[in-house]
């Protein structure tokens, strides 16, 4: 342990810990930009600087190590000077409009230039230029609004192991940005958006489907339908002043019907629907492999996640197979309304317009595939982020925090817990267990709450063995049998998970999720997203699982309706046609 | 490495003769931590600039993404994606030269040819460099056109000079469409 002081506080800290993080101990926060949560400090942006007794120039608190007998000053004005000449100097070079700017009232410069109390730019600089990329369905980036901090470089090349950003050039005119200063859509991006999430500024962002929403609201020949991924009832009061953490499902619902949607739905009714495929679909290939002795592909690897889907297709192909045949809830949702749900009003599908609300940019792609337009058009029109949910209720003047609690409409809006459950990482692995193995053994999974323990929580790769034991007639092949699977959050984790892979290890099922933590860190999330909020949202995951009467997917009255009177059976002939898609490589260099 | 005419036949290698050999080598730095730059002077050695597709089989093979790649390319100035020109016309900055005129002759040149130090026209004719005495300090200011040197280059001059060079080539793709 080291002892040192801070504005004269004693602190004792375990050596290695930077005065930043000691700082933070005693309840000093000192502003930081480039710094990032568990990554090597990279000392760029110098906003975080602080004077050290002794010291002779002013030392970057969030790279500097503490020291026995340090005495450090974050308040002298000294120190506050050069932070604010710091950011002084970012704002005369940034090409931004705070009034029209998407991150207007959500951007840290905007927050540090309030705090240091920067009423004048007295430097005059040379002003970045203005350099929008739209070519993607999920992202927008500017360049001009870019402070150069390198956060989304630290996300997209150590947390997603992806690389599609990096500093190109060198001096004023570098630009972080895809090779060769080009658009993201010319390189090998997965469109999941973390690098939208750490942004501090408006360079950034989600493709904005709201104008569109609108557009369609206002129409009165169209009937809009929406669906809300688990994730976001966790997430979206924080858009609101709520902490993270706090489940607001009911107001949400009632905050979706005065924007005027005809039906509010949920996309959980399709999570459990999609543990029907896919744990069927599993079974199948233990049953091809086991009984018929066919080569089949395993593990089976779970396919809710498009950016996921996006890194397989691109880094690597030869596991495509691997990929479990079932659209993500999502476009399960938007081609079953489409049909089903269509069917059942009598609508003609022009007449009624599909919205997700989704805690992930990559979605805004995935519902643009060709794959997706099962009932003949694109079955999801457009797709909101939590956070754009958060703008639309502001815009209609909903006062979110007094609005009283109402429920999901039916019948695509009664879910159970497992369905919950897949906004959190480990999650979907835990509800197709509890089917799984309630399917082939008879009985209910015996383990405390439902819960698989190891699967839970924010490690990087998780696994976990079942024995199967008791089988039922149908199932005796299986009796004996250990069932390992393995789970897996942001993508550097799902290299490692597939190097191990590489390695000889064997599993049977594995789940990965593009974003860390899960949905519940989706790239559209209410901003700043860290280990503490994830760990928060988590729990509240589970909170609304065990709350529910209703804990295992094929148990929910109706799903079962849902099979009786339209898709027949599972992996059944109108499944295979609404429900399933098939994948492709793609290549990386464009 | 060093990029060798064929002995039998003295024909220069193919650019896809070039990227095969380039493989070969490449295969001596994966897995090595580091090998990114020397890699990517062994490349511009070989095929005299950085084309695309070798920083493609770079980011392949060395397991680095490819904006990391022409991150680190664009960022040191002695690299290149460019193909040098046909003719490399290179300004003495020595002292002599630099004294009698040199960076005068230099701006000229940037004028005639609308390009940069380091930069090779659009028809890929002419790339322009400076280098450090020639060994020619006496004839200061020089300059030097592939082997060819100038002496006494005067900045009015240069149209003449670059002049002569362009009518060469038009006298080739005459000759060659008959
Ligand atoms: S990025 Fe921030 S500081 Fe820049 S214009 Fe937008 S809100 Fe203002
Ligand atoms: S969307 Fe994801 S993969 Fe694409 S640039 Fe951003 S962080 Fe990287
Ligand atoms: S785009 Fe955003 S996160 Fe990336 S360097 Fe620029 S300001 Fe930082
Ligand atoms: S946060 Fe310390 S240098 Fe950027």
């Amino acid at each position: 342990m080291v002892t040192l002081s801070i504005n004269n506080i004693n602190v004792e800290v375990p050596e290695g810990t930077t005065v930043l993080e000691a700082a933070k101990k005693v309840g000093i926060n000192i502003p930081t930009l480039c710094h990032f949560e568990g990554k090597k400090p990279l000392g760029a942006c110098r906003v975080c600087l602080v004077e050290i007794e002794g010291g002779r120039a002013l030392a970057a608190s969030c790279s500097t190590p503490v020291a026995h007998g340090m005495k450090v000053f974050t308040n002298t004005k000294r120190a506050r000077s050069a932070r604010k000449t710091v950011v002084e100097l970012l704002l005369s070079e940034h090409n931004g409009e705070c009034k029209t700017c998407d991150r207007n009232n959500d951007c840290e410069l905007q927050n540090l230039a309030y705090q240091m109390g920067i009423e004048d730019i007295r430097l005059k600089g040379e002003v970045a230029k203005p350099h929008i990329d739209k070519s993607t369905p999920a992202l927008v980036r500017d360049n001009g609004k870019c402070i150069k901090c390198r956060r989304c470089v630290t996300v997209c090349n150590e947390v997603q192991a992806v690389g599609a950003l990096f500093p190109q050039g060198r001096g004023f005119s570098s630009m972080i940005s895809p090779a060769f200063m080009s658009d993201l859509e010319t390189v090998a991006c997965v469109q999941c958006g973390q690098c939208a999430a750490v942004c501090p500024v408006g360079a950034i962002s989600e493709r904005s489907h709201i104008d569109d929403v609108w557009k369609a609201l206002d129409d009165p020949t169209k009937m809009v339908i929406v669906q809300t991924a688990p994730a976001i009832r966790a997430a979206l009061g924080e858009c609101f002043g709520y902490e993270p953490g706090t489940l607001v499902t009911g107001k949400m619902v009632t905050a979706l019907k005065q924007l005027g949607f005809d039906k509010v739905f949920d996309t959980n009714f399709t999570a459990d629907l999609t543990i029907i495929e896919e744990g069927t679909e599993l079974l199948m290939r233990l049953k091809d492999k086991i009984v018929n002795g066919k080569k089949v592909a395993l593990p089976q690897f779970t396919s809710c996640s498009p950016g996921w889907i996006n890194f397989v297709e691109y880094f690597y192909p030869e596991y495509t197979e691997n990929l479990s045949t079932c659209k993500s809830p999502q476009q399960m949702f938007g081609a079953l309304a489409k049909t089903y749900y269509a069917e059942m009003l009598c609508k003609d599908i022009d007449e009624i317009v599909v919205v997700s609300v989704m805690p992930c940019t990559a979605k805004k792609f995935e519902c643009q595939r060709e794959e997706m337009n099962a009932s003949g058009i694109q079955d999801v029109d457009y797709v909101l982020t939590t956070r754009e949910l958060a703008k639309m209720i502001k815009q209609a003047g909903i006062d979110f925090t007094s609005l009283p609690d109402s429920k999901m409409d039916s019948p695509l809006g009664l879910s159970s817990g497992a369905a919950d459950i897949f906004a959190n990482t480990g999650g979907v692995m835990e509800a197709a267990i509890r089917t799984v193995y309630e399917i082939v053994t008879g009985r209910e999974l015996p383990l405390e709450n439902l819960h698989v323990e190891p699967l839970m929580g924010l490690d990087g790769v998780k696994t976990a063995t079942l024995k199967i034991e008791g089988t039922q007639p149908d199932w005796s092949f299986l009796e004996g049998v250990e069932l390992k699977v393995a789970v897996a959050h942001g993508l550097s984790n799902a290299r490692k998970l597939f190097k191990s892979i590489e390695n000889g290890e064997e599993y049977h099922f594995v789940e990965v999720m593009t974003c860390p933590g899960g949905c519940i860190g989706g790239g559209g999330q209410p901003r700043f997203t860290d280990d503490s909020v994830r760990q928060k949202r988590l729990a509240a995951i589970y909170a609304e699982d065990e709350g529910k009467e209703l804990r295992k997917s094929h148990e929910n009255p109706d799903i079962k309706r849902l099979y009786e009177r339209y898709l027949g059976k599972p992996l059944g002939e109108t499944s295979h046609h609404l429900l399933h898609t098939h994948y492709k490589k793609k290549e990386i260099f464009k | 490495m060093s990029l060798e005419k064929c002995p039998e036949c003295s024909k220069e290698p193919t650019e896809d003769e070039l990227l095969a050999q380039f493989e070969e080598i490449l295969d001596g730095y994966v897995g090595k931590p580091g090998g990114l730059i020397p890699a990517l002077q062994t490349a511009q050695k070989l095929f005299g600039y950085l084309p695309k597709r070798v920083l493609q089989l770079i980011s392949m093979k060395l397991d680095i993404p490819y904006s990391e790649v022409t991150g680190v390319v664009s960022f040191y100035s002695f690299f290149t994606t460019v193909p040098k020109g046909k003719y490399m016309v290179r300004v003495c900055l020595g002292t002599a030269c630099y004294v009698r005129g040199g960076k005068d002759v230099l701006a000229a040149l940037e004028k005639e040819l609308e390009i940069g130090v380091g930069g090779t026209t659009s028809d890929g004719l002419f790339s322009l460099d400076v280098g450090r005495c020639f060994g020619a300090c006496g004839l200061a200011p020089v300059i030097m056109v592939n082997d060819e040197t100038h002496q006494r280059v005067k900045p009015e001059k240069v149209k003449e000079i670059i002049d002569f060079y362009r009518d060469i080539e038009m006298t080739i793709i005459k000759e060659k469409a008959g």
